[in-house]
């Protein structure tokens, strides 16, 4: 088991930096350079072509769509777009990358020297973007029979290259400091803002739990903010918002120990593992693997035309920060309701269902307490709790009818998510609905009024709380479904 | 009647779609002629002649129906092992492709296909195109029809010996350093480089992509000229291919009038190295293109000296990467996996048994000249001097309308008198290299026998890209020329192939 320190411990004695590389698998109907499907979970090796497969002879060809995809997300992120660039060929052996090398961008990113800003408990952090690149994804391997899942050890090996030749963006940020013991909150905020702003680009589906959005985290720690960048780790597989915080602060705590003790931060990659909250050294990367870039000689550069990018800049969805600042204003938040929807990552959410017709109110009650409720026992992401924000927009509609009441909407929460139907087909099918039926409240309200004779003496002698205990009975009476303000007013009527 | 098998692929074509041959009839005396003197020529590594005669009886069915057919409808043709042919093996002269059937087509045999033509089987070559003998191939090296214990060229020797052999009138090869050229002229045949671009790369199994190119090869220049037209043009399945008009390749070759063209010498392409006969011919050559009107004028290209050493730099760094994918893991040959061994060391085993010794060779240079720390002295390098080639051509080509020097230093050597000095091989490359580094349009033409061994000697024309007419248009001119003064086609001279009863 490896030493950690406490966090606390940590940021006292060091001051941490981070680096992050995400990959964006873009949403293009072919993929980078053939015509084949990307559509995720198609049968293994179902939607691969001679040129995604590597076969002797094939060529690729660039998928015009993908190119623009890459300059929108780097003008979104304040990059400069090159005039000119090209790609490149990354040589390495591996099974599941059927050329043995990817077609990647190494020198001449299309996207470079850009910024953007998050948001956090009322403050903003800049980031600073060093590129972002056009890449292919590789195919996917299945290792089979050994104990650790990967190659080594393995007996044999799945391979699906369906994967294989699907468009990527590599964002890469630069060295991002100054965040201090907030650093795994700035960059669990970075990659949700990032999120949210390639969902509102509409170039990805931006599913970390199917890989569309990947994470890689270089962590690494100096004595002061004064002091020389220390030697970093790249920790990968880090494949939902939780765990990037969750990561990072285990990373911290881990090299902070090392350094603590008097040993040396190894350069290396580092594998996270989900369930024990743990990094474990994976490959040496002080034996740098030499992936012997060279220019991809079968493409012609990409050279977009400024008209282009000037009519592609017009598309482009407002900046993350300022919509912030909007959709608080018109939603009316206080700052402290505001932080709390962003950093629950809740803010598209909330903005979802107010377009579904909720007021914004509702819309962040629903969002920040049952769901993320939902989410946190789950170990999940918001959106991933199985309910859409149409649906809690139909759910508050009900409220607002007077259909249902809160407590109720809770079971019906329960019903949408166990795929019961919708909101309204949970009610009919579980019988959720508020008695709304005058004959059947007033003959509650009548019995209850007959079995608590001293209850209703004072009520008529001007207790009027003491109506609470008779609206307790008849709703008890009701099983919770009836309006407890109509039933009151129908009590007073009587006793009033 | 001539023989069906000495006959030009236009005539052949004229007398397929008037009905008085039938493609069926010319398929099968190629076929026959194959059996006859290829297992001592060894230009194939694969014949389906059950195939070749379908398609030979679907084009007669066409032509009987009065359905359109292509120019070259009905004329055999054999493409070097290095495309792709669905449902035939395409194993590059390697052991490492045994076995793989490819499941779809190159560009180049699509076009042949839809145009008509009736593909006999694939060639020899070099492995993996490398090599300037054939005597590389895993299979066995192809034979000089002139002179069986010499070399046919390469890599693409099985092409330009096919034709030679007269056992197809129309082959196709790629070049990537000379490999179609410098075969065509030890052969005495005609072979052309298009400009890079110009065909497409689609299906080429790759050796350089930036340098390869598959062309057409014929034992006319007529009959090469509608070969080009054939399987020129862009296809979008080829980021490099150039999207436009294909050069009237066929109408300069049908002209031939070279009056008032501009012919630059290249100074450097000559002199020491280069056998007397070879050099004998080329000036003969260029006389006779000056007594039909061209202006000759001498032209000095500086850089071409260090062509050489830019391509086998620039050569291996590329192929260390293309080659990459011939691992074992998902075709062709596989050493090694007895269920216990990593798949690390299955792809080793693989390529330590599948490759030849100068695929290893240039795949070590190649990795080695990508490596961190010396890309800039090695493959930076290269390109910039790759550069200086191609601002070689673009100032003579200002003043020049095409360059002119012999295809090869020397004629056929014997077989394996080379194989053991790689650069005594590479030096056959000398003259085609340039314009495979800069991208322009070139072919070897024959232009007679070296007095001194009595062996073809090709003649080297160089024009700018797009420019692939004005080859034609001097090939032709020579061949008018040259056949007058010869009395006959140069290959009416190859030694019969047939074994006497």
């Amino acid at each position: 088991m490896t030493a950690v320190l406490t966090y606390d411990e940590a940021l006292a004695a060091y001051d941490p930096v981070l680096g992050l590389e995400v990959h964006v698998e873009l949403n293009t109907a072919s993929k980078m350079f053939c015509g084949c499907s990307t559509v995720f979970g198609a049968e293994p090796n179902t939607q691969v072509c001679a040129v995604c497969l590597g076969l002797p002879g094939s060529l690729p060809v660039v998928n015009a769509r993908a190119v623009e995809s890459a300059i929108r997300i780097g003008l979104a992120l304040n990059c400069t777009i090159a005039d000119w660039c090209r790609f490149a060929r990354k040589n390495y052996f591996y099974p599941d990358m059927p050329k043995n090398y990817q077609i990647s961008q190494y020198d001449e990113p299309i996207c470079y020297n850009g910024w953007t800003e998050v948001a956090l408990d009322g403050e903003t952090y800049p980031i600073g973007i060093e590129r972002a690149h056009m890449e292919e994804d590789t195919g996917k391997s299945l290792h089979m029979g050994g104990a650790t899942g990967r190659i080594h050890g393995a007996a044999y090996s799945l391979l699906d290259y369906n994967r294989s030749g699907v468009p990527l963006i590599e964002i890469v940020t630069k060295p991002i400091e100054g965040t201090g013991a907030k650093a795994p909150q700035v960059a669990r905020a970075y990659v949700t803002m990032l999120r949210d702003l390639l969902r509102a680009l509409g170039v990805s589906d931006v599913r970390m739990e199917q890989g569309s959005l990947r994470c890689d985290a270089n962590v690494s720690l100096r004595p002061s903010p004064t002091s020389p960048l220390g030697t970093r780790t790249e920790t990968k597989n880090v494949n939902s918002l939780r765990s990037v915080e969750r990561a990072i602060r285990y990373e911290i705590t881990r090299q902070a120990a090392v350094l603590a003790a008097g040993g040396r931060v190894i350069q290396e990659t580092r594998h996270w593992h989900e369930e024990s909250g743990t990094t474990t050294a994976g490959r040496n990367k002080e034996m740098a693997e030499d992936y012997r870039y060279f220019p991809e000689p079968d493409l012609v550069p990409v050279a977009p035309s400024r008209e282009w990018v000037a009519e592609l800049r017009s598309t482009l969805p407002e900046p993350p920060v300022e919509r912030i600042r909007r959709l608080a204003a018109e939603w009316g938040f206080s700052d402290l309701e505001l932080r709390d929807a962003v950093n629950a990552g809740a803010v598209s959410a909330i903005e979802a269902t107010v377009a579904a017709g909720a007021s914004p109110q509702s819309a962040r009650k629903w969002w920040l307490s049952e769901i993320a409720r939902r989410a946190n026992e789950a170990g999940v992401e918001l959106e991933d709790v199985g309910i859409s924000p149409q649906q809690v927009a139909e759910i508050q509609a009900l409220v607002e009818a007077g259909t249902i009441n809160d407590r109720l909407a809770r079971q019906i929460f329960d019903g949408v998510i166990a795929g019961e139907g919708s909101p309204a087909e949970v009610v009919a099918a579980r019988g959720l609905a508020l008695v709304s039926d005058e004959g059947a409240l007033s003959t509650a309200v009548d019995a209850a009024i007959a079995a608590n004779p001293e209850v209703a003496d004072k009520i008529r002698s001007g207790k009027i709380q003491a109506a609470g205990a008779l609206i307790g009975a008849v709703m008890k009476d009701l099983r919770g479904q009836a309006d407890a303000a109509r039933v009151r007013e129908l009590i007073l009527e009587r006793l009033g | 009647m001539t023989e069906i098998i000495r006959q030009t692929a236009v005539d052949l074509a004229t007398k397929i779609s008037s009905g008085e041959l039938s493609a069926v009839e010319v398929t099968q005396a190629h076929l026959d002629r194959i059996g006859e003197v290829d297992d001592r020529v060894h230009a194939f590594l694969y014949v389906d002649g059950k195939r070749a005669l379908a398609m030979a009886a679907k084009i007669d069915a066409k032509i009987a129906a009065g359905d359109p057919v292509g120019p070259l409808a009905g004329v055999p043709v054999a493409a070097k092992d290095v495309f792709t042919y669905s449902g035939a093996p395409t194993t590059c002269g390697s052991k490492i492709l045994a076995g793989w059937l490819p499941p779809y087509d190159a560009t180049v045999i699509r076009r042949l296909l839809d145009h008509d033509l009736v593909i006999l089987g694939k060639t020899n070559m070099d492995e993996f195109a490398m090599g300037s003998s054939t005597e590389n191939s895993a299979y066995g090296p192809t034979r000089n029809p002139w002179d069986l214990d010499r070399i046919p060229g390469g890599s693409g020797g099985g092409s330009s010996a096919a034709l030679a052999a007269f056992e197809t009138p129309l082959s196709i090869g790629s070049d990537t350093g000379g490999s179609i050229r410098q075969p065509a002229a030890v052969t005495g045949t005609v072979g052309v480089k298009p400009t890079y671009g110009g065909t497409s790369r689609y299906g080429l199994v790759a050796l350089a992509s930036s340098l390869d190119q598959p062309g057409p090869c014929a034992r006319t220049v007529l009959d090469a000229a509608l070969l080009h037209q054939v399987i020129a043009g862009h296809d979008p399945c080829d980021s490099t291919s150039i999207d436009a008009p294909v050069p009237d390749v066929v109408a300069a070759a049908r002209s031939g009038d070279v009056t008032g063209l501009k012919i630059g010498v290249v100074t450097e392409l000559g002199g020491e190295g280069y056998a007397p006969g070879v050099e004998q011919r080329f000036r003969e050559s260029v006389e006779l293109l000056a007594s039909l009107g061209a202006e000759i004028v001498e032209v000095s290209c500086p850089h071409f000296g260090y062509a050489l050493p830019t391509y086998y730099l620039i050569l291996p760094a590329e192929c260390s990467s293309n080659l990459a994918k011939f691992d074992g893991m998902r075709y062709g040959l596989r050493v090694g996996d007895d269920g216990t061994a990593s798949a690390e060391q299955v792809m080793a085993a693989t390529r330590e048994s599948g490759f030849g010794a100068e695929v290893k060779r240039r795949i070590i240079i190649g990795t080695y000249a990508l490596s961190s720390g010396y890309y800039d002295a090695y493959y930076g390098q290269a390109q910039k001097v790759r550069t200086l080639i191609s601002g070689d051509f673009e100032r003579a080509f200002a003043h020049v309308d095409v360059l002119v020097s012999p295809s090869t230093p020397i004629t056929a050597f014997k077989m394996g008198e080379k194989v053991d000095d790689p650069l005594a091989m590479y030096m056959n490359d000398l003259c085609t290299i340039p314009s495979n580094l800069a991208g322009n349009a070139s072919a070897s033409f024959p232009v007679g026998l070296a007095p001194e061994d009595g062996l073809p000697v090709g003649l080297q024309v160089m024009a700018p890209p797009l420019a692939d007419d004005r080859l034609y248009l001097v090939g032709a001119a020579l061949e008018r020329a040259l056949v007058q003064t010869w009395g006959g086609s140069l290959l009416d001279k190859v030694p019969a192939l047939e074994v006497s009863a």
